[in-house]
């Protein structure tokens, strides 16, 4: 087991009072096995990604435990909440990479993608520039882009928003992490470079073994992309199973309404 | 449509230059300088002053100090070796302006400098730090902001005697507070951005994302103040001098010889009017440059 989310709770403390964001999910992933987070906006998906890896707001409340395993089988798990921010630098990038949802403003527009991508991995895996330059071109093929030699000292803004979330995808798989998070990769690209997009994580995850943990509130994506499935609502669990069973059987009503709500052509 | 085409073909221009390799920001930020003729201008202008206010003292006969009587008000001449003219006690006016603009450029870009690492550092940390450690950082800096600066100036002056060290901690220590406050507020936007958060998801530490990702954004916008600064500095410290707590006599600057000139206006007009040429064309090329370095730092304005 990669990771381990048990009695996961968030809670921001306001002038208000406590507003409760995720009210105890559980759930686990295995080493390369897909996940995928369904819910509506406000079911609090993004939050319990943000709480795994610690940069949840100021405000906020959490408890319960999250275990990333260890790195080999006789390493001890670390526990990613609460944790101490050194732990969860190393963490982070080199173990656990994530996606966002908008790649237009995800990249800094100072700095070229070499740039980003070298100092990534000269920070997680050492390299030497020359190495790492040669390595980033590597990933920016895997993820096709064309010409990559030459596009690799493009400044962010010179890509299209479909070609950002590639570099995007590449700069977080190029540490080969086991975990990656992806939140709602797709949703503010066309749905023909959406298609791609998945393909190109699907591709780069064969090869590298990683786990995806993948959120969004489109189904279809789910559908295509996953083993598994959570559902949740309002903060809370709404039912979680493999793929076929929430999509053929599904327990819960709010499922249920759901898939139903699936807009399809032969109304 | 012409404007389209335009757009297109700096766009494709910059794609080229940009794939052609070099990879640090100030190499690019050179090149579309280098593309920009008002601030190319202003900067070879610059250079020329900064060439003359060094060597220019060595060309004349005279010195700054040494007062002549047979040559009072004598008017801007080539044939006399008084190339500006002489002023009322006969002291020559090209050396003066020379000497005095070592000092006038010294103060501005010494202190300015000065502002600008402490003001930066200070600024940045504050917003990127957020919280309490904000409002105590700021609120140390409103509190040095109320206090009365003349006040400040004549205590210092008061205690340590009149010198020209002096006069840079003075000025530094009251313009990095502005500095700050502006690069406090432009971190906070900047902080909030998504690829800071996705910074610190890669595993950055808190030192390298305010020196990689905060820091070169905040560039443009710290530039133009520093050009804003250099040329106020050079002005507060003539009237700091003025008031006899600056630069003191026979010692002069730039400032304190305009001060001077406006007395003899009437019979010398060439005392106000040349050391002011020397002061404009210096804070002019400040600003195209400034200018011009904001574009070239912005890698999407080119």
């Amino acid at each position: 087991m990669l990771l381990d989310v048990n009695d996961l709770k968030i809670a921001f403390a306001t002038h208000t009072g406590s507003v409760p964001a995720v009210n105890g999910l559980s759930f686990a992933i295995e080493r390369g096995e897909s996940v995928g987070i369904v819910g509506e906006s406000g079911s609090g998906k993004s939050q319990t990604v943000l709480a795994l890896m610690g940069l949840l707001a100021d405000n906020a409340r959490v408890s319960g435990s999250a275990k990333l395993a260890g790195e080999h089988d006789e390493t001890p798990s670390i526990e990613l909440l609460n944790a101490r921010s050194r732990v969860l630098r190393a963490v982070r990038g080199a173990r656990i990479a994530m996606i966002f949802q908008d790649p237009m403003t995800a990249l800094n527009p100072h700095l070229r993608i070499s740039t980003q991508m070298t100092e990534l991995l000269a920070a997680h895996r050492g390299m030497k520039r020359r190495q790492a330059m040669d390595y980033a071109v590597e990933m920016m093929e895997a993820v096709r882009i064309p010409e990559a030699a030459r596009r690799v000292k493009y400044y962010p803004h010179q890509f299209s928003g479909g070609m950002r979330q590639r570099v995007m995808i590449a700069m977080a798989l190029s540490c080969e992490p086991e975990l990656l998070i992806a939140d709602e990769p797709t949703t503010a690209l066309d749905v023909t470079v959406q298609d791609e997009i998945l393909d190109v994580i699907g591709d780069l995850r064969e090869r590298t073994n990683t786990a995806l943990l993948l959120i969004t509130h489109d189904l279809g994506v789910v559908a295509g992309n996953c083993s598994r499935a959570i559902v949740m609502r309002g903060g809370d669990l709404v039912e979680q199973g493999a793929i076929e069973q929430v999509f053929e059987s599904p327990r819960a009503d709010y499922t249920r309404n759901l898939l139903a709500a699936i807009p399809r052509l032969e109304g | 449509m012409a404007v389209a085409t335009k757009s297109k073909s700096r766009k494709t221009r910059a794609m080229a230059a940009a794939a052609e390799g070099g990879n640090s920001l100030g190499r690019d930020a050179w090149r579309r300088l280098k593309a920009n003729k008002a601030a190319m201008a202003s900067l070879v202008l610059l250079a020329l002053v900064g060439l003359m206010v060094l060597v220019g003292p060595w060309l004349s006969p005279y010195n700054y100090f040494s007062q002549d009587y047979n040559a009072i008000w004598d008017a801007p001449s080539l044939a006399s070796g008084h190339f500006f003219g002489t002023d009322q006690v006969g002291r020559d006016l090209f050396v003066r302006t020379m000497t005095g603009g070592r000092i006038s450029l010294m103060v501005g870009i010494v202190t300015t400098f000065v502002s600008l690492i402490i003001g930066v550092t200070y600024g940045a940390l504050a917003g990127y730090l957020g919280g309490r450690t904000d409002s105590i950082m700021m609120r140390a800096v409103d509190i040095l902001y109320s206090l009365p600066f003349m006040f400040f100036v004549i205590l210092l002056v008061v205690f340590f005697g009149r010198n020209l060290f002096l006069l840079f901690a003075a000025i530094g220590a009251v313009s990095w507070l502005d500095m700050a406050r502006i690069v406090r507020g432009q971190t906070l936007t900047i902080k909030s951005q998504p690829y800071i958060e996705a910074a610190r998801m890669a595993g950055s530490g808190t030192a390298k994302i305010i020196a990689r990702h905060i820091v070169p954004n905040l560039l443009g916008i710290v530039v133009v103040y520093v050009t804003l600064t250099i040329p106020q500095v050079i002005l507060f410290e003539s009237f700091l001098s003025y008031l006899g707590l600056g630069v003191q006599p026979p010692a002069t600057s730039w400032g304190a010889l305009i001060n001077d000139g406006t007395s003899e206006m009437s019979v010398a007009p060439w005392l106000l009017i040349i050391p002011s040429i020397f002061l404009a064309v210096t804070l002019f090329c400040f600003n195209f440059i400034g200018d011009g370095l904001r574009d070239a730092l912005d890698p999407k304005d080119r």
